[in-house]
């Protein structure tokens, strides 16, 4: 059985528990269904997100601007993702993600990344189980370089900084030395994987 | 903010001219594409759904009952051993977890500390530099029903440890 499922069942049942031992049954019964809001909340707030973000690069892919993007930044896509083929509609979804990241749109990088997720499925062969270049993405993801972090450098104005984007270089050190510690690690379970065969 | 706030200002709106322009000199139905990648868009957003919602009622479950803060109890020695601050201990826990939640542990610890303390510069730059692993995991696999994840969550939560040393080092190593 897939460990989300037994991560899932844990966090639930943990959290329970721990109600029923720390008299917190309250929060418990309240969290249920605020938490169950707040999911609904998000997904409708992400609708026009959605829809305005992969209409425009339906635009983008039809007029071949994607592919552009991708062959710009061939050889190290090429590098990162060995299983997709370069001119892969699959390759501008993965690098206009990674773009939309660096440039702290979180929300214009969601549909993106649902989409290359997509195209990488298809190339998968519509299996139900994570590719490599799936995994790979995902981490490149999850330690997204982020050029300029917009809510911080908000948050940072918020509270009197005397400067507020003194932390954007610093940000963006972390942010590349963790992306390439992803790609590493992703590496070693890939080779890991293919040795057990 | 200067150039910064210009370049963050000016780049939606530039680039989505752009595409406009690219897309009609190419000779392409604009808006037609338009309405027809934005339709796949309600798709999506409708079928992340169950996902998030089966995601959010666990993770806030966990939290309100008190489970989080006793892992954080927990795991706090082990981290402040390796030189982790403790102030800073529940946003790194949290971070990989709840986006929402990782961004009010944020602003409370720079509204505790200042924005240009030691805890505030990191917990801006740890929030900055890392990203909300089981979010993207759940609404990305979920929208394409990948069901087997691999290695995609040891390797996303490696990579979360990853950044948050990476966050740590650079603080110390740029300001003290």
């Amino acid at each position: 059985m897939p460990m989300v499922n037994y991560i899932w069942v844990g966090m639930t049942i943990i959290g329970i528990i721990f109600g029923i031992a720390n008299g917190t049954m309250e929060e418990v019964n309240k969290a249920i269904f605020k938490g169950a809001a707040d999911a609904v909340t998000l997904c409708i707030g992400l609708i026009s997100i959605l829809v305005f973000w992969l209409g425009m690069m339906k635009i983008a892919e039809e007029s071949g601007l994607l592919e552009k993007l991708s062959s710009l930044f061939r050889p190290v896509v090429k590098w990162l993702f060995p299983e997709v083929p370069v001119r892969h509609p699959a390759m501008g979804y993965i690098l206009s993600n990674i773009i939309a990241n660096m440039f702290g749109l979180g929300n214009a990088a969601t549909p993106l990344g649902i989409k290359a997720m997509e195209q990488l499925k298809e190339l998968n062969g519509g299996k139900d189980y994570a590719s490599r270049s799936m995994v790979t993405f995902l981490a490149i993801n999850t330690s997204s370089i982020t050029l300029i972090p917009t809510t911080v450098i908000a948050i940072r104005m918020n509270y009197h900084s005397a400067s507020p984007t003194e932390i954007v270089v610093p940000t963006l050190i972390a942010t590349i030395i963790s992306a390439i510690c992803g790609i590493l690690i992703d590496r070693y379970f890939y080779y890991r994987r293919s040795r057990k065969g | 903010m200067g150039i910064l706030s210009i370049i963050s200002l000016w780049f939606i709106p530039i680039l989505i001219g752009f595409i406009l322009l690219y897309g009609t000199f190419k000779g392409v139905p604009t808006y037609e594409s338009f309405v027809e990648g934005g339709k796949e868009g309600i798709k999506i957003a409708i079928s992340i759904i169950p996902f998030l919602v089966g995601m959010l009622v666990a993770i806030s479950v966990f939290r309100a009952s008190g489970a989080l803060d006793y892992l954080m109890e927990f795991i706090r020695p082990a981290l402040k051993s390796i030189g982790v601050p403790a102030e800073i201990v529940p946003l790194a826990i949290i971070r990989p977890i709840s986006g929402t939640a990782a961004l009010g542990m944020t602003a409370d610890l720079i509204e505790a500390h200042g924005p240009d303390s030691f805890i505030g510069r990191l917990a801006s730059v740890l929030q900055g530099s890392t990203d909300t692993t089981f979010y993207v995991l759940t609404v990305y696999f979920g929208a394409v029903g990948i069901r087997k994840m691999g290695d995609a969550l040891k390797v996303g939560l490696l990579a979360d440890v990853a950044g948050i040393a990476a966050a740590i080092l650079v603080v110390v190593y740029i300001w003290y």
